[in-house]
């Protein structure tokens, strides 16, 4: 029968492709794709702990996809190809194996549009609802099932979502995780009523209602099987002010990330800005409480996340400025964020010819303050104990644990034609213990700083280099770091770097991480080559982190589109 | 059977890209996303009264993005003098710092439409990868060449493919 079946459709397809050359649908279609190779060879290296044995014949390993968009007319359609064989180092074990994770179809109109398959979808600030996809973490909680989006009139949209999200490649069978249904609606007044169209008056209102069906199977608890998540937001705008704020409120829901409390989750974020040319000003405060909310309870890992609960902090790339990053702390955390942006201008005294960029930020995240909640007819019970109301917390009193402080100023410089740079001062204090789970561990108190120059030769030749230092007694202790990247432009990049961690208190560890790339892009096609040693350390995207473990090897990257 | 399917699938895009090769057509998707003010901003619209259009893909947290802006920004007004060039910088910062983007751009002053795709639905429509990623279009809104990374000197390189799509030139490989 499936020989039948394979022969019937190459015979039609062949048909139609014949067909094709001459047939207009098939002129007006688009087929776009990318694809993405990321491979590792890994070597043993005793100085970093590495052995034949740990590697154990999987020298080695990579992560690809290719993917596939088709379109006519109304109607779209794709495909993502994923291949973990195995995954490297540092991603979850549980991505091995290979398939077609990502298959969709949609057909849309001005008003209207319904998409079956696999989608990524955010209601707000996804303090509800976001699903997304980042290849840098492996992380992928697309929501298999149906969304119908209807904007009956421009800047009124609904949304609707339901389905089951991806885990790993674990099939999409009855109780292996939650059901979800999403609604959202949002109202762009300025778009919507004609008097207002022209108003200095900006402003958007939202809302959105989520909810998870999970079975309940546990022997002990007698647990919610629908849990609702709901949030309003709204954005508002005047002149050179801007004002955005989202509420959410989530009924109890006793999970693995919660220890299983009873206790209602919310969260709040509001921000605000004042912008005006060469000069901006940004204010946030934020606060979460008890708002993990994944399509199974028992999962911990990162992944089914219904909602998504950004950080509010500076998220820094240099080597050392990253090596201590933020991950947002769901079961409790309160902060706010302060930034500056000034282009101090041309000509004036401290500006010179061509202006000079600074940028101020300051970011803080405590715990929240938690009081407990007695179980009747006892006076003693634990905050946060398992089948309890968890905790019971004033709304803005920040508590005395600091996750986060970091301040850091930035300036930016052009001297000449030829020279520019850009320097960094960070202080940063770290809770490594709740924040890497090292338990004991006393907070790192870091000062940071980074010199970065560029040098031009020629129009299209140019030579960057960084100097950085980290000093902190906490820790590994104090650290320092050089680059050096020379790049021909469009074509061509060659650079080193090298990371000592000169100050380890262990003797032993005083590891130098080295690395030596090259690299080669036409147009939108980029392959790049490593060789060198990888500190352990922790890759984060928006608030979302994975630890990478040391490792030693060849790393290669071949990416491109069409 | 589910094998079945995907194979069926392959070929049938298979089919349609090989008929790809017949057509020229290579426009811009339809998708949602938001401008600074938080309103929503169909990317059909981004056009440009039949000049060249550069849309950069770019976000906060990437510092070659940011050069490459700088780059654009410097030499936007004689660039638009010359050619009628206009440039969208498409931020796809998610909600953790979507409200920093107005405020860092002001703080810049940059000069260029900047649009915002907090959850990647444009970016992946465009297929995009990584970023920096830049994208040309004709003045009929056909994307006509894309660069992905930024090294210094390369809006140079850019600005040449702008100047010969203004002029009417043909993009040719190089």
């Amino acid at each position: 029968m499936k020989r039948v079946v394979l022969l019937l459709t190459i015979v039609l397809f062949s048909g139609i492709s014949a067909y094709s050359q001459v047939s207009e649908i098939f002129k007006n279609s688009q087929v776009h794709g990318s694809f993405e190779f990321d491979g590792a060879y890994y070597m043993p290296d005793n100085t970093v702990g590495i052995t034949d044995s740990m590697i154990n014949g999987k020298n080695f390993a990579f992560n690809g996809f290719g993917n596939i968009t088709y379109s006519l007319g109304n109607f779209s359609a794709g495909f993502r190809y994923e291949a973990y064989l195995p995954p490297l180092a540092g991603f979850d074990p549980r991505l091995e194996g290979q398939g077609f994770p990502y298959l969709w179809a949609t057909y849309a109109t001005e008003k209207f549009s319904f998409t079956v398959g696999n989608f990524y979808e955010q209601f707000g600030n996804g303090l509800t609802f976001r699903t997304y996809q980042e290849w840098m973490l492996g992380y992928d909680n697309s929501l298999n099932g149906a969304r119908v989006t209807y904007e009956p009139v421009k800047g009124l949209l609904f949304k609707g979502v339901y389905g089951m999200q991806r885990f790993f490649w674990t099939p999409y069978t009855k109780n292996s995780r939650g059901i979800v249904k999403g609604f959202d609606a949002e109202l762009d007044f300025n778009q919507v009523f004609n008097s207002m169209s022209n108003s200095k008056l900006k402003l958007v209102l939202g809302g959105s209602f989520v909810s998870n069906y999970q079975a309940d199977l546990d022997p002990l608890y007698n647990l919610p099987r629908d849990v609702g998540n709901m949030a309003g937001r709204m954005t508002l705008g005047y002149g050179k002010f801007n004002i955005t704020t989202e509420y959410a409120y989530k009924i109890n829901d006793p999970s693995a990330i919660n220890n299983y409390i009873y206790k209602v989750g919310d969260a709040l974020m509001l921000s605000a800005s004042y912008s005006t040319k060469g000069f901006g000003f940004y204010g946030m405060f934020k606060r979460y409480d008890n708002m993990s909310y994944k399509s199974n309870r028992a999962v911990t890992a990162n992944a089914l996340d219904i909602s998504f609960l950004p950080p509010n902090t500076e998220t820094h790339t240099y080597m050392l400025t990253s090596m201590y990053p933020y991950n947002t702390q769901p079961n409790g955390e309160i902060g706010y964020q302060l930034q500056l942006n000034y282009k101090v201008p041309k000509k004036s005294k401290l500006g010179g010819k061509y202006g000079m960029g600074l940028a101020i930020n300051y970011s803080q995240v405590n715990d929240i303050v938690r009081n407990a909640v007695n179980v009747p007819g006892t006076d003693t019970t634990a905050v946060g104990a398992s089948g309890t109301l968890g905790w019971t917390s004033p709304f803005f009193k920040f508590g005395e644990r600091i996750f986060w402080q970091d301040f850091n100023i930035e300036i930016d410089k052009k001297f000449s034609k030829k020279l520019k740079g850009t320097y960094t001062y960070m202080y940063q204090s770290y809770d490594i213990a709740t924040l890497e789970g090292h338990t004991g561990e006393p907070i790192v108190y870091s000062n940071i700083g980074v010199i970065d120059m560029t040098y031009k030769f020629t129009s299209n030749h140019a030579l960057r280099w960084e100097l950085q230092g980290l000093w902190t007694k906490e820790d590994k202790g104090d650290w320092a770091a050089i680059l050096l990247e020379y790049t021909i432009s469009p074509h061509w990049f060659v650079s080193i770097t090298d990371q000592y961690n000169y100050g380890n208190p262990e003797e032993e560890k005083r590891i130098n991480y080295y690395t030596g790339s090259f690299g080669y892009t036409h147009e939108t096609t980029r392959i790049s080559v490593t060789y060198g040693r990888q500190r352990e350390g922790i890759v984060c995207v928006g608030g979302v982190c994975r630890a990478v473990p040391a490792s030693s090897g060849f790393y290669v990257t071949i990416s491109s589109n069409f | 059977m589910k094998n079945l399917i995907i194979f069926t699938l392959v070929l049938f895009l298979g089919t349609a890209l090989y008929s790809q090769e017949e057509s020229q057509k290579n426009e811009l998707p339809s998708v949602n996303i938001k401008t600074l003010d938080g309103q929503s901003y169909n990317t059909q619209d981004i056009s440009n009264d039949g000049k060249p259009i550069l849309i950069s893909f770019w976000a906060l947290w990437c510092k070659p993005c940011k050069k490459e802006m700088d780059a654009y920004n410097e030499n936007y007004d004689e660039w638009q003098e010359e050619t009628g060039v206009k440039i969208y910088a498409v931020s796809i910062d998610d909600a953790r710092s979507t409200a920093k983007v107005l405020p860092f751009v002001s703080g810049k002053a940059w000069e260029m439409e900047i649009l915002l795709d907090p959850n990647g639905d444009f970016k992946r429509a465009m297929n995009v990868n990584m970023i920096p990623h830049t994208f040309l279009l004709d003045g009929n809104g056909n994307i006509v060449y894309q660069h992905t990374s930024y090294y210094e000197g390369l809006e140079e390189e850019i600005y040449e493919m702008v100047r010969k799509v203004a002029a009417g030139e043909e993009i040719t490989d190089h």
